[in-house]
């Protein structure tokens, strides 16, 4: 071996030694990167959000961007349905329910660096029940007029105390997201695992990670793994699924049935079923007194048998099968037995009878004569059904009943209306005479129903605004919504309720059709999502979600 | 008779009995739903398949086809008479005439439509049969469609007005009524004719479109309309191509009825 070919070999040897340190640093620092990075997750809002103030929130796309970006007290952990420590390690409710004591985390701070403090939870709870601010998030608190009055004991503990008990206060504490009372970026100053990037109106919302972030994973490692969140504005849904098929976005929050089974058909890996959620669809009748409708259709309307019949000629088991393709249950009642603590377990399926139906129907005067039912002074039995024109499932259940009920000498007709005709009419001149429309629910809590069940109330659609109640189990149902509203011991409040949901099914001002399943997609790029029936089904753990490299 | 005249009348002679012999075709009727055979293929029992909620989609193509066929253009003939008498006479009487219905027209044409079709619906009772329904529609539908082809007649009139026939026709004292009918309208001819064909498809969709002001075919009754608004869930043409039956039906009865009724030498060039 000559003296250049030593000097190759002494070169090459270092050369290697070279390599293989270069490779050993790349390696540390992909990985490192892996740790570090998590990726963009892309995903659409289907409307502009209305406001970026978490206190002001009402729509669903501010709603979601309050969950990526709000830091609060507890969290109702959308999997378990469980309250879950989040700024609060800890928290206590006084006996009578109108105190709530929390014990806050510290050295926590907002995302522009500011600390967190009671001092922050002082000033959120203060803006929120400012009644200038008419937030809809405050209105859940409003127990009793007076003061909501807060007590600051130290800087990682506060008490707040309401005017009158204030049921399920814990968690209602979930929906409101901590401001800090220093920082002069105010809502912009976040304590969520992401905060507002940039905003494009009409086009996107850019969340990034929220630096100061203080939650961390078993590892401790920091969260979120998420790098940035790309919420582009798109209503229309075809162009959503159009998109997260070409691989642009990464989930669709809430599918139709028609999407889910196309999209099941070609890709079942992207699709997730999981379960029926909280959502109803109902059919009711309207009661209302002063309603422009004759008044032998509002004493048919009006009579508890009528509607008990007409719920007995509905085959529910065809609307979910037909019209849903099986991603939706028949419905028992208010609520749906997604909702593990409060659906009332004893309540039974009404069995579809049109013989059943046509004996009720019998028993209150009606007759059938030549096919046709007509009442005891000779009217034949014709309304018509409204819903919102455009809802495929609406109008697809419209048309399943008419042929139910055509079975019992029944005549229907379907009509589709725009929307703002249809609430118009539900509203303000009560000119119809039935409705398909259905219930979104995002509260676990009977209270989140109060507006509905009350005979007061402007929600209770069957007939509302009530002076007093016109029936004596109305009048039962508001004692009992009441009386669980201001118990604070849940058995109390889970016996009143279970109550109210024997009543309705009794009584069956709405008829309750069918609970829809919560149907989602999730691109395989996505690691650690279980869509759960919850809102926001398939984000609720953002933090935790990281997405492939494309 | 062409060849494609006499193509056109078989298409036609077709579809018109098909439709007439509806009740006999398809005895169970466009309502009966076939709960358990939802969205099927084509089969031995439904030549076309079946709807969502499991209608027979043969019957409802050949009752649809009933009413669209009767109804489409019947709209179409009355929105033509009523531009060919607004647009025509206008076009042909000049001056202030011309001005003023002109100023109608654009009226007509610069009112928000949906708006007061929305006005329209809430003024109709909701308790309506689907036959009425399907009257109603069509009717306003014919009442409303005329603005656009008005001012295509007034422009067509008013330039046969001043052509070298007709002044030598009011040259030679052949009086203005008789000028009208029997040298002016007669060219007019091919425009109506035009606007005619133009409309009914258009009747059609909008029909279809007018559902979500509750203004279209009720349910359960059929439309082509109604039926057109299948196609739109398709992904691709591939899939399910027994839903493109209407559409093609739609165009074939189109271009057969046009090529029937228009001037053979127009059909050849």
């Amino acid at each position: 071996m000559n003296r250049c070919e030593r000097l190759w070999g002494k070169m090459a040897k270092k050369q290697s030694i070279s390599i293989a340190l270069l490779v050993i640093a790349l390696v540390c620092l992909a990985g490192h990167a892996i740790a570090q990075s998590g990726g963009e997750l892309r995903f659409c809002l289907r409307m502009e959000p209305k406001t970026f103030d978490p206190l002001k929130v009402e729509d669903e796309a501010s709603a979601s961007i309050r969950y990526l970006t709000g830091g609060v007290l507890v969290r109702v952990n959308r999997q378990t349905q469980e309250l879950e420590p989040e700024l609060a390690q800890s928290w206590k409710i006084s006996k009578d329910g109108r105190q709530i004591t929390f014990h806050l985390r510290s050295g926590v701070s907002f995302s522009d660096g500011t600390p967190f403090s009671a001092e922050d939870v002082a000033y959120t709870v203060q803006q929120l029940m400012d009644p200038a601010l008419h937030s809809a998030t405050g209105d859940a608190f409003r127990s009793g007029t007076g003061n909501v009055e807060t007590k600051i004991i130290s800087p990682t503990q506060i008490s707040i105390t309401f005017p009158a008990p204030v049921a399920g206060l814990d968690r209602l504490f979930d929906q409101v997201a901590i401001l800090s009372e220093r920082s002069s970026k105010k809502e912009a100053a976040v304590l969520g695992p992401f905060m507002l990037a940039d905003y494009k109106p009409g086009a996107s919302v850019l969340l990034k990670r929220n630096p100061n972030y203080w939650k961390t994973d078993e590892q401790g490692r920091k969260l979120p793994y998420l790098d940035s969140i790309r919420l582009d504005i798109q209503p229309n849904r075809d162009v959503e699924m159009l998109r997260f098929k070409r691989g642009e976005l990464d989930l669709i929050n809430s599918l139709d049935t028609d999407y889910f089974d196309k999209l099941a058909a070609s890709s079942p890996q992207l699709v997730h079923d999981a379960g029926p959620s909280l959502d109803s669809e109902q059919l009711w009748f309207n009661e209302v007194a002063k309603a422009p409708i004759p008044a032998y259709k509002k004493n048919w309307f009006r009579s508890a048998n009528f509607r008990r019949a007409i719920s007995q000629a509905i085959n529910r088991e065809d609307l979910s099968r037909i019209v849903y393709r099986g991603h939706a249950r028949p419905a028992l009642g208010p609520f749906s037995p997604a909702n593990k603590f409060w659906f009332n377990n004893n309540l039974k399926p009404q069995i579809y009878s049109p013989d059943a139906a046509l004996r009720t129907l019998q028993a209150e005067g009606f007759r059938m004569e030549n096919g046709a039912l007509k009442d005891k002074d000779g009217n034949a039995v014709i309304f018509s059904i409204v819903t919102n024109a455009g809802s495929k499932p609406r109008e697809r259940m419209a048309v399943l009943i008419q042929d139910d009920l055509q079975k019992i000498g029944i005549r229907v007709n379907v009509v589709t209306l725009d929307f703002p005709s249809l609430i118009e009419r539900m509203t303000q001149t009560f000119d119809y005479e039935a409705i398909i429309l259905g219930l979104t629910n995002v509260d676990l809590d009977p209270n989140g129903e109060m507006n509905v069940w009350l005979s007061s109330s402007e929600n209770h659609q069957w007939n509302p605004q009530q002076k007093v109640p016109e029936t004596a189990w109305e009048a039962e149902i508001d004692r009992l919504m009441r009386a669980q509203a201001a118990s604070t011991d849940p058995k109390q409040r889970k016996e009143a309720f279970d109550r109210v949901q024997e009543i309705v099914a009794e009584q069956e001002p709405f008829i309750f059709l069918i609970n829809k399943n919560a149907l989602s997609a999730v691109s395989t790029a996505v690691h650690g999502a279980t869509p759960v029936i919850l809102s926001p089904q398939t984000f609720w753990n953002a933090d935790r979600l990281t997405v492939a490299a494309k | 008779m062409n060849l494609w005249r006499k193509l056109a009348c078989a298409v036609l002679a077709v579809v018109l009995c098909a439709s007439a012999a509806a009740n006999w075709l398809a005895p169970a009727g466009y309502a009966r739903q076939y709960r358990e055979a939802t969205n099927s293929a084509p089969s031995r029992t439904h030549w076309l398949g079946t709807d969502e909620i499991g209608r027979d989609r043969f019957a409802r193509v050949l009752y649809g086809t009933r009413i669209s066929l009767l109804l489409a253009p019947a709209a179409a003939l009355l929105s033509t008479l009523m531009a060919a008498f607004i647009g025509g006479l206008a076009g042909y009487l000049g001056g202030i005439w011309a001005k003023l219905a002109m100023a109608v027209t654009d009226l007509f044409l610069s009112l928000p439509w949906l708006f007061l079709l929305i006005t329209a619906r809430a003024l109709m009772p909701l308790n309506v049969s689907p036959l009425i329904s399907v009257l109603v529609t069509f009717l306003l539908l014919g009442l409303l469609g005329w603005t656009t082809a008005a001012r295509v007649l007034c422009s067509t009139a008013a330039s046969l007005r001043s052509s070298d026939f007709v002044r030598q026709a009011r040259a030679a004292g052949v009086p203005a009524q008789r000028l009208f009918w029997i040298h002016v309208l007669p060219n007019l001819k091919p425009v109506l004719y035009a606007q005619f064909w133009i409309s009914i498809p258009v009747f059609i969709l909008s029909e279809a479109n007018l559902g979500i002001l509750g203004l279209g075919v009720a349910e359960p009754m059929p439309s082509w309309g109604s039926l057109l608004k299948e196609l739109e869930g398709l992904v691709s043409l591939g899939e399910e191509p027994w839903k493109f039956v209407p559409l093609i039906l739609l165009v074939l009865v189109v271009m057969s009825f046009q090529f029937l009724l228009s001037n053979q030498d127009e059909v050849t060039a």
